[in-house]
């Protein structure tokens, strides 16, 4: 018999604060299976649902990182240790790792760095380090998984090594935007396979089009309004894919044939709009 | 399998179900290319909708709850859709709802004029005139309601009914009487409840939901062979459809057509592509025909 339980209800193991009235991450301790890009719908009970992606996964463990946007992602960074939620999924396809050990960049826009984390991980965990982790955001304090903020911060920097950081006020590193850092990259002569970008799509876009041109391989993750996740609904679709299920992680050649990557987005009442009216409409209310 | 339907070419004798996927022309032209012979878009209102907060869409397994809340940017605000739409290389039914018999009247005269080759009107409504009566329970309302379309639109029209109606035959009978070209049957069933009793509260953010998927094919199966006995205009049969011989038994209680929509979750957008090819061994392995088997539940032996 299928069981018939809509979502698993589990509590919050640990809270882990980012940046302080920003983001945090929640532990739940739990099992998952999970590919890297796959996210879950989470439900706040008497809030609301949405869907986030898996920043971290142990055996025993896992994670969601939530930046602070409306009401819904303020009201999950409020949670504490013991808070009931519940989880559906995880949904979606996730990125695929090449077959064989490859030159591999890491693109991230602020919080695009959540779905990025755990590839990076599931990468060093077979013994082998990207060729190298570009990090932007708008301002230091939007860099994720990392210590500019406070080096005494709990847990430690995520990913220590060699990362690349730039911010759009050059509070942080470069001054100016991941594809300058990419393109420098290039620029030296750096011999790339396969580029994973996640962030604005705006960023995600140009990124791409830097690929395309060097005929690198490139994987990007989508972001749309989420009802059901699994393909029913149609709140998600952009062009013809279905974010939910056919992604979130589309290739290069895929995006490129999409009509409304970065262009339009579906409304959360089905109507279609360019993506600057899709994120104001967003705007906490 | 290829057939006509109100006299439109259909393909094979799948229909998308409305409220799945069809949000956009790019995603309706791609399930038409997945096998489906007539696409529905998701039903159209008088006026920018948001629908209800999540959770709204929950697999139960067995099928699915939802309560939505027919969310919709509202007829008069989807002229980009529209343009592109009016360049499409495939049958169209664009299904409608309102509030009220004027409102409905007034989105479907205008949807009218937009040219879908069918539209479909969800009678499934609650009547904000009479209390939140759901207009497709009683004769006399959805009498109504189908009459009063039926006058201000070009295109063939499709009565799609709610198995919440205490005798569903007869509310079909009265859109037949109405004007109706075709029934479509049935809508979701319910609603539901699923509480959580972790949390103990309601799943869904608005608490009750219809029902859909293989646990309602018994329910879908009934209410057409109750309208196939009652009326003469052709049958969509919808609820539960996931196989080929799921739209075999829908046929034999009177079909002419099958509906798919919460099948696409269990076997993805190539389902209508599944289901007619196993429609089609199923006929071939019993040597006959669709029409051989239409409403072949009815008769005595
Ligand atoms: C597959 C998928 C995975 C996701 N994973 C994560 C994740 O790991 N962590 C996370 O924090 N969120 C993630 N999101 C986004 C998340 O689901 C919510 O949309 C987000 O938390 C904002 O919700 P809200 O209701 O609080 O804010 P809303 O009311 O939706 O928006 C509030 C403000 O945020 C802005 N905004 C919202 N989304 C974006 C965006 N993507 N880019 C730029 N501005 C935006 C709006 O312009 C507005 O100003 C994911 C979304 C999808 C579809
Ligand atoms: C998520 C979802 C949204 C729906 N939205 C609509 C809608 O807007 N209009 C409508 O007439 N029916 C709507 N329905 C009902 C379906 O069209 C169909 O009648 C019902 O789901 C039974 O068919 P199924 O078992 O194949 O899913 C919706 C169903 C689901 C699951
Ligand atoms: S969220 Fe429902 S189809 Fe993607």
């Amino acid at each position: 018999m299928t069981p018939s339980k809509t979502h698993t209800m589990i509590r919050v193991a640990e809270k882990v604060i980012e940046h302080p009235g920003e983001s945090a991450t929640l532990y739940f301790d739990a099992p998952i299976t999970f590919t890297p890009g796959q996210f879950v719908m989470f439900w706040i009970p008497g809030v609301d649902e949405k869907p986030y992606t898996l920043s971290f996964v142990s055996p025993a463990r896992f994670g969601i990182t939530i930046e602070a946007k409306g009401i819904f992602s303020q009201k999950a960074i409020a949670l504490e240790p013991g808070d009931l939620v519940g989880i559906r999924g995880p949904f979606g396809n996730g990125f695929t790792l090449p077959d064989e050990p490859a030159h591999t960049v890491f693109v991230a826009g602020g919080f695009g760095m959540a779905p990025l984390a755990p590839l990076i991980d599931t990468l060093l965990e077979n013994g082998e380090n990207p060729l190298a982790v570009i990090h932007g955001a708008r301002t230091r304090s939007h860099l994720l998984y990392h210590d500019s903020n406070d080096p005494n911060r709990n847990p430690p920097e995520r990913h220590p090594g060699d990362r690349q950081f730039c911010t759009d006020d050059g509070s942080y590193g470069h001054k100016g935007f991941v594809t300058d850092l990419l393109l420098d990259l290039l620029g030296k002569g750096a011999s790339v396979e396969q580029v994973y970008a996640c962030g604005p799509e705006i960023m995600m876009h140009a990124v791409v089009q830097i690929c395309r041109g060097e005929q690198i391989p490139c994987q990007v993750s989508l972001e749309r309004y989420m009802r059901c996740g699994f393909g029913v609904c149609g709140a998600c679709v952009c062009g013809e894919q279905v974010v939910c299920t056919d992604g979130p992680v589309f290739d290069d050649t895929q995006v490129s044939r999409m009509a409304d990557f970065n262009r339009r987005a579906l409304l959360k009442n089905g109507q279609i709009v360019d993506l600057d009216t899709y994120f104001t409409w967003r705007q906490p209310r | 399998m290829k057939t006509e339907f109100l006299g439109i070419p259909l393909k094979n004798r799948t229909v998308l179900a409305s409220g799945i996927l069809g949000n956009s022309k790019d995603i309706l032209e791609r399930v038409y290319h997945s096998g489906c012979a007539l696409v529905t878009m998701k039903s159209i209102g008088p006026a920018p909708r948001d629908g209800h907060k999540n959770p709204t869409v929950l697999d139960l397994g067995h099928g699915m709850i939802n309560a939505v809340g027919l969310p919709s940017p509202g007829y008069d605000r989807m002229e980009g859709e529209w343009d592109e739409l009016a360049r499409r290389n495939f049958p169209l039914c664009a299904s409608i709802y309102g509030g009220s018999v004027a409102e409905y009247a007034r989105v479907a005269e205008f949807v009218s004029q937009k040219k879908p080759d069918v539209i479909e009107i969800n009678i499934s409504c609650p009547n904000s005139e009479k209390h939140g009566m759901i207009f497709g329970v009683h004769t006399d309302s959805a009498f109504e309601v189908v009459s009063a379309v039926k006058q201000v639109i070009n295109v063939p029209l499709i009565a799609k009914l709610t198995p919440q109606a205490p005798d569903i035959a007869s509310i079909a009978c009265a859109c037949e009487d109405a004007g109706a070209d075709a029934i479509c049957a049935i809508n979701t069933v319910g609603p539901g409840m699923v509480i959580d009793i972790e949390s103990r509260q309601p799943v869904l953010a608005f608490k009750k939901g219809g029902l859909s998927g293989p646990m309602i094919k018994p329910v879908a199966v009934r209410c057409v062979y109750d309208i196939f006995k009652a009326v003469r205009i052709p049958i969509i049969g919808l609820g539960g459809i996931t196989t080929g011989e799921d739209a075999i038994e829908m046929i034999m209680a009177g079909a002419s057509l099958t509906g798919i929509g919460s099948a696409v979750r269990y076997r993805g957008i190539d389902v209508f592509d599944k289901v007619t090819r196993e429609m089609n061994d199923w006929l071939e392995s019993h040597n006959c025909s669709i029409e051989d088997i239409k409403g072949a539940a009815h008769q005595e032996t």
